[in-house]
């Protein structure tokens, strides 16, 4: 296969053609904060975290849809992109409903997990306290849509690999929603086969197994990896 | 010309209040109101949530007895499930209740209330309190916040956390105990029990002596009383039925049970106060009148069951007759029942069945209201949940303790108030500080929780007032 170089945060890194930054990044051995990317689904850019800078552009790239290309100079981990990072993590706290205190995701939540990785402890945004609702008429699953993000992790998941398509996002900007077949209770949706591969997708409390409750949703193993590689790795400094 | 004096704020109560004093035209007493100000509004926003979340939520609704409102949602929740929860998950759940009672009244009485009757009354309000009396009686002081550690370090054992521990869950609890939390609360178990000793032994002559006045005037009316006993009518905390008697003994109503409490509880609402007031229906509600908690459970039990604890009960009840009647002896029964408790978790922690492995089972909507009930350490606790066929929750009613006491808790504050104003108020005339500390005191008897029966929000300080007949305020005295 092919092979190309680039320099990702001043290391010379050699990686297949075809690769995305994000996998250069982190075949560099460099951390990249992502929240919609999960390994083996189609990439949408959705979250923002995996935003760099590539020498030469004007507007900042996120890394999980970029192709890795020739020669190119690439910043990850700039004061400006740390703080468009957790600027992104406030907005999304601000826009949903996220009370972790009593969240079946608590402790295993990755929208958690990340606002303690980038050192947010406020918000600088106003709550917007939507009014949302709990879809609880699948027998064995909830979707609290408080708790979601739109990342899409759920949609591509079910459309991918389990080849449902329940999911979708529908309506635009503020008034975008997470909807089941066709804007339909789950549990009336007949293309669902309650294989719960959504909820081990999803970063949040938004999809869980109904009989959990408070703190008890556990990531998926492979997921948990994911979640360590991404914060166990110490903070780097500014290049 | 009728005036009122208010209190505002009681300290060392949990949560925040004012007391307003109304006087007729001759400047006599005729009511006290203790008002509860504070509003949190819980049962609206648990509306849209999953059942299964209750537990979680309404720990949040106090932060000093999460544990009780953890148990009535875990055991609404049995039942929501229909399932029947394995036997060491009912130990495990009776266990993390005797703790939770015994660390909050080792709160209630060393850290809150023992200031007053060690240091007297008359000592000036900056050093009546916990510090005051680490200074005058430093190993009581020491061996009080030790057995609240003993406590909640119990809770933080079974629970992972001190404080807001969701371990209790619909179908049972999520872990069992462990070998190393059984060792540790064996090794504790000496300690605390002679720390109940010593707070009996300075307690008891007290009562003899110095406090017999108190005993007389705080809270000393007949009224019925409300409480949990097992099935053989001895004292319990988790399971059991309802109980309700009279002051003079009679038990008016057995083996009620919490799934029809509407038909024997009414809440009255008056303006003045967001603290609802319960009463047993049937009597209406003046003469329906009833207390909960430490001493209620004492009262409506046959025994306790344990050879300390009943012994003490024989004590109070050698002291103030089979029912006892004043509010006072509230300080005394929650000697008892951390001795109680001591005793039971002595005796749960070496039955084999605690640290069975099966803890939980899982079950399926079954159907859509249930009320669950336990003894929190200040009274009876109901949960009643309605739910979609989803499991949402479409209505909830908390009916906590605190709220229960209200009533009482007037004539209390009424009657305490008679004792330190006997005659009547002559216009402008200033609240003396004794007024203020009495009353305080008064309510204390109740250890009760603000915050939590109203689902308050915010913390504001005690102020007392003195109202005339047409509610014009005449006198203010506040603290905080
Ligand atoms: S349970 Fe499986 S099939 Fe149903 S929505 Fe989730 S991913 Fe799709
Ligand atoms: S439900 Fe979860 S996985 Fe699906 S879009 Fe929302 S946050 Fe993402
Ligand atoms: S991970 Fe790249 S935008 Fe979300």
């Amino acid at each position: 296969m092919a092979a190309l170089t680039l320099r990702i945060d001043g290391q010379a890194v050699a990686v297949p053609a075809g690769s995305s930054l994000l996998a250069a990044t982190r075949l560099a051995g460099l951390a990249l904060p992502v929240l919609c990317h999960l390994d083996g689904l189609t990439p949408v850019g959705a979250c923002r975290l995996c935003l760099v800078a590539i020498e030469g552009q004007s507007k900042l790239q996120p890394a999980c849809t970029s192709e890795a290309l020739e020669g190119q100079v690439v910043a990850t981990n700039t004061a400006e992109l740390r703080e468009l990072r957790r600027m992104a993590v406030e907005l999304f706290f601000a826009e949903g409903n996220h009370v972790c205190a009593y969240c079946v995701a608590s402790g295993a939540c990755e929208l958690q997990a990340m606002a303690v990785t980038l050192g947010m402890d406020h918000s600088r945004f106003p709550y917007q306290y939507p009014l949302r609702d709990v879809d609880a008429s699948h027998p064995l699953f909830s979707l609290d849509a408080n708790r979601c993000i739109l990342c899409s992790r759920c949609v591509r998941v079910c459309a991918e690999l389990e080849g449902a398509h329940v999911w979708d996002i529908a309506g635009r900007g503020r008034h975008c929603r997470l909807v089941a077949g066709l804007d339909q209770p789950w549990g009336e949706v007949d293309a669902c086969t309650s294989c719960g591969q959504c909820v081990e997708a999803c970063p949040t409390g938004a999809l869980f197994h109904k009989d959990d409750s408070t703190a008890e949703k556990h990531p998926h193993p492979i997921r948990a990896l994911q979640l360590r590689r991404v914060h166990d790795l110490p903070p780097r400094p500014d290049p | 010309m009728s005036r009122t004096v208010i209190i505002d704020p009681v300290t060392r109560i949990e949560g925040h209040a004012k007391i307003s004093l109304h006087l007729d035209g001759d400047g006599r007493l005729t009511d006290a109101r203790f008002h509860v100000v504070e509003y949190r509004g819980f049962e609206k926003f648990c509306e849209g949530h999953p059942f299964t979340e209750m537990a979680g939520i309404t720990a949040r609704i106090c932060g000093i007895c999460p544990v009780s409102h953890l148990l009535a949602a875990a055991k609404t929740g049995d039942k929501l499930l229909g399932v029947t929860i394995p036997p060491a998950a009912q130990k495990l759940r009776r266990l993390l209740n005797l703790a939770q009672i015994c660390q909050s009244h080792a709160l209630s009485f060393f850290h809150l209330s023992s200031p007053d009757f060690l240091l007297g009354w008359e000592c000036e309000p900056a050093r009546r309190n916990l510090f005051g009396l680490m200074a005058a009686d430093p190993d009581l002081a020491r061996a009080g916040i030790r057995l609240r550690q003993f406590g909640q370090q119990i809770l933080e054992l079974l629970g992972g956390r001190k404080i807001h521990a969701a371990w209790a869950v619909p179908g049972g609890v999520r872990i069992p105990l462990s070998d190393a939390a059984k060792a540790w609360i064996l090794e504790r178990l000496p300690e605390a029990r002679a720390t109940a000793r010593l707070a009996l032994e300075r307690f008891k002559p007290l009562l003899d002596g110095p406090l017999q006045r108190e005993q007389q005037v705080f809270g000393q009316f007949p009224s019925l009383f409300l409480g949990l006993v097992g099935p053989d009518g001895e004292w319990d905390c988790i399971d059991g039925q309802l109980r309700l008697i009279a002051s003079d003994g009679t038990v008016l109503a057995d083996h009620l049970k919490e799934d029809d409490y509407a038909s024997f509880l009414a809440e009255a609402v008056e303006e003045w106060s967001y603290l609802k007031f319960p009463y047993y229906k049937p009597l209406g509600p003046a003469a329906g009148m009833y207390r909960v908690g430490p001493l209620a459970r004492l009262n409506v039990c046959e025994r306790i069951g344990t050879p300390w604890a009943d012994a003490e009960l024989a004590d109070l009840r050698a002291r103030h007759g089979r029912v006892v009647t004043s509010s006072f002896a509230y300080h005394q029964a929650r000697l008892v029942e951390i001795v109680a408790c001591l005793e039971a978790i002595e005796q749960l922690v070496g039955d084999p069945q605690l640290q069975d492995q099966r803890v939980r089972v899982r079950g399926s909507l079954q159907c859509h209201g249930a009320v669950g009930v336990s003894e929190a350490p200040r009274g009876t606790l109901f949960h009643h949940y309605q739910v979609d066929d989803h499991g949402l929750i479409t209505r909830v009613n908390l009916i906590i303790a605190t709220g229960q006491n209200n009533l009482a808790m007037n004539r209390t504050v009424l009657q305490i108030a008679r004792e330190v104003i006997p005659g009547p108020v002559a216009a402008g005339a200033e609240i003396p500080e004794a007024l203020l500390n009495r009353l305080e005191a008064g309510i204390r008897c109740y250890d009760p929780c603000l915050s939590c029966s109203t689902h308050a929000a915010g913390q504001m300080p005690l102020r007392l007032q003195l109202v005339g007949v047409d509610g014009q305020l005449l006198a203010e005295r506040s603290r905080g």
